[in-house]
């Protein structure tokens, strides 16, 4: 049974990454077609250092991330601790008003924030795809942030309160180091999914600036592609180590 | 200041940001795609405009959208049952089967590349699907793509279920005399369906809503209401058209959610 059970495992995950590793392999393959025999080179990585569009894209992409992590961070841990600490009227209403953002699809939400940011002047560009990110993240941000709230007792704040603190001091010296985990892994979180956005950053984009999602995505629809084998390498190694860490700091987090 | 309104306001501060910008981002833009969906014309640039039902009727009159819609809703049916039935024994043998270090690992294995990205993701299968089975570019290789991306969350919700199943349970039934299918069938499966029913939830709508997959995996065969609205907005920019088209997959999907969840829910019933 335990057997049965591992060999089936082992079949699942060989489907899961069977084309993620192929593509590693032909990243280092000399041949932009794909052609057999595998010859190990680098000439894909060094055409993709002197790529200037893909380059500025990341570098789009990894900025956005950032300030998307940032604000959402910020907002979402606010809301989390309303939510977390004060009974009132609205709550559930507003608790409802996170899940369009995860549960419309994506398409759906793109192309409304396009017709909206259009019709009233905000336009499209790089400021347009952060709005629309910080918008995505802030849904997980409370959820992530709320979980470790609840964990962390009020009756530690009602003795800083008794013992004469402020309830800016309780905060910023014993609600804010004991969230510290939950709201890196929050901030991690964030990076992830803006980093990973195409949707909307799709429907967002101005032509001529955008995210490596969206130049990945016109690339492959040009047809040609070694390169992006290439950056799609870095971004899987990317991503994946990024979400070892936030898995990584949860545990930890739950744990002191 | 009295006390009431002192908190009053400090809810206010706290949530007041957060939700300022939902609204910008989100509440407005749905209402403004609603009445966009409504008009003649995209009222930018000057352009005149006048209230309109033409899109909403036109999808009930002409055969073309409403066969889109149709293969939206078979590929949502056919990608949630394969998901679930290649989900269901991984997430068993995960939470029952096997222990320890190897759960561990392979569970973290399972739910890794779902964080990574998804256009990465799909994009490594015209690679596969290429050479030597040549279906890319194929309706298979739509449903292929989009099984790998969303396998995971069908583990990861029937794992969670089937994980806080009390072993005891099935103990008890097996010395009361149930066989293993018995104790399965009567047990265990009942007490998972909130998982299933999340994964079905959790899978069914975006890949109605996709047109990433359909584009890049499936070429020409990217017949679908995804990509068709997708082409309002990039090719076509008929904007009210594709507006109206949203809210009708919209629709679609609430309506299908909606039928599915009482077939449902006598499980849930039973398992809380």
């Amino acid at each position: 049974m335990t057997r049965l059970a591992k060999i089936y495992l082992v079949a699942v995950l060989v489907f899961l990454y069977l084309p993620i590793l192929v593509m590693m392999a032909m990243a280092f393959n000399r041949s932009a077609l794909y052609e057999m025999p595998f010859t190990f080179d680098l000439v894909w990585f060094k055409a993709l250092m002197e790529n200037e569009r893909l380059l500025q894209a990341s570098w789009n992409s990894v900025w956005i991330a950032a300030v998307n992590a940032v604000i959402a961070t910020a907002l979402g841990t606010l809301a989390a601790y309303a939510f977390a600490r004060y009974e009132f009227r609205l709550k559930g209403l507003l608790q409802l008003l996170l899940f369009p953002p995860i549960t419309i699809p994506w398409l759906i939400i793109g192309i409304s924030m396009l017709i909206f940011f259009f019709w009233v002047g905000i336009g499209r560009g790089l400021h347009a795809i952060l709005l629309g990110h910080v918008a995505l993240s802030l849904p997980y941000v409370i959820v992530v942030v709320g979980a470790r709230l609840r964990d962390v007792s009020v009756q530690l704040e009602e003795a800083a309160a008794t013992l004469g603190a402020t309830p800016q001091q309780t905060f910023r010296r014993v609600t804010l180091p004991i969230l510290a985990p939950g709201v890196i892994a929050a901030a991690l979180f964030a990076f992830a999914v803006s980093f990973d956005q195409f949707v909307i950053s799709y429907f967002l984009a101005a032509p001529g600036t955008s995210t490596l999602p969206v130049e990945i995505f016109t690339a492959i629809r040009k047809g040609f592609t070694p390169e992006i084998n290439a950056i799609s390498t870095i971004i899987i190694l990317v991503s994946m180590s990024l979400m070892l860490l936030v898995a990584r700091n949860y545990r930890f987090g739950g744990e002191r | 200041m009295n006390k009431q309104s002192r908190q009053a306001w400090t809810i206010f501060g706290l949530t007041a940001p957060a939700y300022f910008w939902l609204t910008i981002t989100v509440l407005l833009p749905l209402t403004a795609m609603l009445y966009f969906s409504f008009l003649t014309a995209t009222p930018i640039g000057g352009k005149e405009a006048s209230f309109t039902l033409k899109h909403y009727i036109g999808f009930f009159e002409k055969h073309i959208y409403r066969y889109n819609a149709w293969r939206s809703i078979q590929l949502g049916l056919f990608v949630t049952s394969i998901c679930l039935m290649l989900a269901y024994p991984a997430a068993l043998g995960l939470a029952k089967v096997i222990k320890g270090r190897w759960r561990e690992a392979i569970f973290l294995l399972i739910i890794l590349p779902f964080w990574s990205n998804a256009l990465v993701r799909t994009f490594s299968w015209t690679m596969v699907l290429r050479e030597p089975f040549d279906i890319l570019y194929t309706y298979p290789a739509i449903v292929i793509g989009l099984v790998h991306a969303y396998l995971p969350y069908a583990i990861l919700t029937i794992y969670v279920s089937l994980q806080s199943i009390d072993d005891s349970l099935i103990e008890a039934s097996r010395s009361l005399g149930a066989t293993r299918w018995q104790a399965f069938y009567r047990i265990m499966l009942p007490l998972s369906m909130p998982g299933v029913l999340a994964g079905i939830f959790l899978i069914f709508v975006p890949v109605i809503g996709s047109f990433m997959e359909p584009r890049i995996l499936g070429g020409k065969q990217a017949i679908m209401l995804g990509p068709i609205i997708e082409s309002q907005f990039t090719a076509l920019n008929n904007w009210p058209l594709g507006a109206a088209l949203s809210f009708i997959m919209l629709a679609i999907v609430l309506i299908i959610l909606g039928i599915s969840t009482p077939l449902i829910k006598p499980y849930l019933e039973k398992s809380s």
